[in-house]
């Protein structure tokens, strides 16, 4: 009897012969005897009866290593490194297979895990444009029982108030505080207004757009509550036409709800009537500046106007008016339903219940999360946003966009609600979140904002429309490596001034992610006043390409791509950049396969 | 105009239908998300061929629908599955293919395809 050192068994059942096994079988009978190895090395058909869904699959004694997706050309690889080698070919291994430990639903991924929904309840899971499964998630039992019970109005303002709700688009406000002054503010006709500001205008934003496309129901009947409350029969929503999808979700909800009785006239019988309409704005970031917005519905031109008075005293049409954001709205009607109680035991002590972040830039995760208020930063970005990505270092994240400031890493767990973001020179904003790595360069970041509200200012006032023009100009000049350290005292002095006399937010928050970089991340500023240089290399003016000759294989891929032909040398021979031709597009470095060509 | 009575009737259906854990003899929801990120994605050409390819095959007891955004706008377009007796089958990055493909082996043969699903990402 012959004595092998090592059985070869080839699965040729019906799936693995399907992929060729009988191939590999045969590849592998022609290389045993070209090696020699015939009498050591037995190879034979068998039914594996196991992982055939990855066949062909070739098992190989006495170790009992189980190869899947072997092809012919598979065949050297194993014959020299696993029989005769004695290493096993990882690359083949046969792996657990996706069904048995696969996560298969979104529940139980990491992502939602530190995730609590409530203005986010409905959405991805109802059909935004069926009323009917509104309904079924308890939609309109609220508004319902309000008016049957005919709840005295005070009931309703005060459990907002016990809620601890604060305005969601950004400032803060306590919503119950706003709800009461539109109820208490006498109105010569009687007339009041709710109005929805839908005008989500941060770069970087989209949670209010993901609320109306996902579940519109539910701000209308949080609005027509409101009216309720405050004594109003007529509603506007302010949203922007740029928002196409979820202006037509609105406007179908709306006809719905029309047809349902649940807006319009005499509501259910009980003689409350309230009527909801839409109001396309053009897309101008001050619109969403609550006095702005106001005089855009009445169809004048966009502009801010001073406050007092308020516009819960004196606003649309110079009548009370309750203005809130899409975010706000959508955590009422929870709250009516499960009680102030509930909805306070959620968050910190001053922030409660809890805030949609819209997840962009350099992040694993993109997307919308809802958490609890109190949450650090790191448990957004690490948990719930998976990290940086490529292995990347975690720079700052910005909030709040154009009026927020930067959290650089140092801060990374801060709790995050309202007071502590003001605090660390940023603030919650509508809920952009910007992640930032090591490749942003903060100065730039500061110019990109303000380059951003230069373009947005209306101009009334000229602290904005002068002011936010010359700090721009100064990071710009700073960006170009003709910045002074005068210049840092120069744009500390305008930020002061601008944030004290601008007329409205938009021009008051303005210095903000100038500010908190320059808090945080005064160094960058002053390498590129002192030493002309950008850390992260993205200011153009102040970076250089070159060639590391080391590295350089002479395959000309650059000079081949490079738009201005700044590049030149020899095949096979190092290349080398022109910089005085370079126009520093960056197109080099990412052909080049060998990394030879750098910036700084 | 609907009265309270009739509002209770359409929420009590509604409910059943919306059973995160449908109970035997309910009809199987597939939904998709198509909210602007779903929809930038691709998910129309996804949401028209399910609905085509359940049509062609007759299957009385599918129905397709849509939703808003759930969150996880990097994956769109995804596309829910919630039957009788089985967890819900999250699947994700879908495409008319992938979807056509979905109606013949999870909706059909009733084997859920495991390399679309949430798990088999990235």
């Amino acid at each position: 009897m012959e004595l092998y050192s090592a059985h070869i068994l080839v699965c040729t059942c019906e799936k693995c012969a399907e992929r060729k096994s009988l191939q590999v079988y045969q590849e592998i009978q022609r290389q045993l005897k070209e090696k020699g190895l015939e009498q050591r090395v037995a190879v034979m058909k068998t039914e594996a009866a196991a992982s055939c869904d990855s066949g062909p699959v070739v098992l190989i004694y006495p170790e009992g290593t189980a190869y899947v997706q072997v092809k012919p050309a598979d065949v050297t690889q194993m014959l020299e490194e696993h029989v005769m080698g004695g290493r096993v070919v990882e690359r083949l291994l046969h792996k657990a297979h996706p069904d048995e430990s696969a996560v298969t639903s979104l529940d139980e991924m990491q992502f939602f895990k530190h995730q609590k929904r409530i203005a986010l309840r409905n959405c991805g899971i109802i059909n935004p444009e069926s009323i009917d499964e509104y309904l079924g998630a308890d939609g309109y039992t609220a508004l319902t029982r309000i008016l049957t019970e005919q709840t005295p109005p005070q009931e309703i303002i005060d459990c907002i108030k016990g809620s601890g709700l604060r305005g969601r688009g950004g400032a803060g406000f306590s919503t119950g505080m706003k709800w009461q002054f539109a109820a208490d503010a006498p109105s010569e006709d009687g007339v009041k207004y709710v109005c929805c500001n839908a005008d989500e205008g941060d770069p970087g934003a989209f949670m209010d757009r993901s609320v109306l496309e996902g579940d519109p129901h539910t701000i209308l009947e949080a609005m027509t509550i409101a009216g309720y409350a405050i004594g109003a029969s007529q509603g506007y929503i302010y949203i922007r036409a740029e928002y196409p999808v979820a202006v037509k979700r609105l406007q179908h909800a709306i006809e719905q709800a029309r047809d349902y009785g649940l807006i319009g006239e005499n509501i259910l019988g009980s003689g409350f009537t309230f009527q909801l309409e839409l109001r396309l704005g053009a897309g101008a970031f001050v619109c969403g500046e609550e006095t702005a917005l106001l005089v855009s519905i009445e169809g004048k031109r966009g502009e801010p106007r001073s406050r007092p008075p308020f516009p819960a005293v004196k606003g649309l049409n110079q009548r009370p008016t309750l203005l809130n954001n899409v975010e706000t709205y959508a955590n009422i009607t929870w709250i009516l339903n499960h009680g102030a109680q509930a909805f306070a035991t959620i968050g910190t002590e001053r922030s409660k219940g809890t805030k949609v972040f819209a997840l962009g830039g350099k992040i694993v995760n993109t997307g919308l999360v809802e958490i609890p208020m109190g949450t650090t930063l790191r448990t957004i970005v690490e948990d719930i946003g998976g990290g940086v990505p490529n292995g990347k270092k975690f720079k700052a994240a910005q909030t709040g966009g154009p009026s927020g400031g930067c959290i650089p890493a140092s801060l990374i767990d801060t709790p995050i609600d309202y007071d502590n973001l003001v605090e660390i020179g940023s603030m919650m904003g509508s809920g952009g979140l910007i992640v930032m790595d090591e490749d942003n360069c903060m100065v730039d970041i500061a110019k990109f904002f303000l380059d951003f509200v230069v373009d947005e200012s209306c101009g009334k006032c000229t602290p904005c429309r002068i002011g936010t023009k010359r700090l721009y100009d100064l990071l710009d000049k700073i960006t170009r490596g003709e910045g002074e350290m005068e210049d840092l005292d120069t744009i500390e002095e305008l930020c002061y001034h601008l944030k004290s006399s601008a007329l409205c937010a938009l021009g008051q928050s303005a210095p903000n992610p100038v500010l908190s970089t320059l808090t945080h991340f005064r160094d960058e500023y002053e390498a590129h006043i002192l030493e002309k240089h950008c850390p992260a290399g993205i200011c153009k003016s102040l970076v250089n390409f070159w060639i590391v000759e080391e590295k350089c294989k002479g395959c000309g891929l650059c000079a081949k791509n490079c738009p201005v032909e700044a590049i030149s040398g020899k095949l096979r021979e190092p290349y080398s950049i022109d910089t005085q031709v370079c126009i520093k597009c960056g197109l080099c470095e990412s052909q080049c396969r060998f990394n030879a060509v750098v910036r700084a | 105009m609907k009265t309270r009575e009739e509002l209770q009737e359409i929420r009590e259906a509604a409910k059943k239908q919306l059973d995160p854990h449908p109970k035997a003899g309910a009809k199987i929801r597939v939904v998709v998300g198509m909210a602007t990120c779903g929809i930038a994605a691709g998910a129309r050409p996804v949401l028209d061929t399910l609905m085509r390819e359940v049509a062609r095959h007759h299957l009385d007891d599918v129905v397709v629908t849509q939703t808003g955004c759930v969150g996880v706008c990097r994956l769109e377009p995804i596309v829910e599955v919630y039957a009788p007796g089985q967890e819900k089958v999250t699947y994700v990055k879908m495409t008319a293919k992938r979807a056509a493909r979905v109606v013949a082996e999870h909706l059909i043969n009733k084997n859920v395809v495991a390399r679309y699903t949430i798990g088999a990402a990235d």
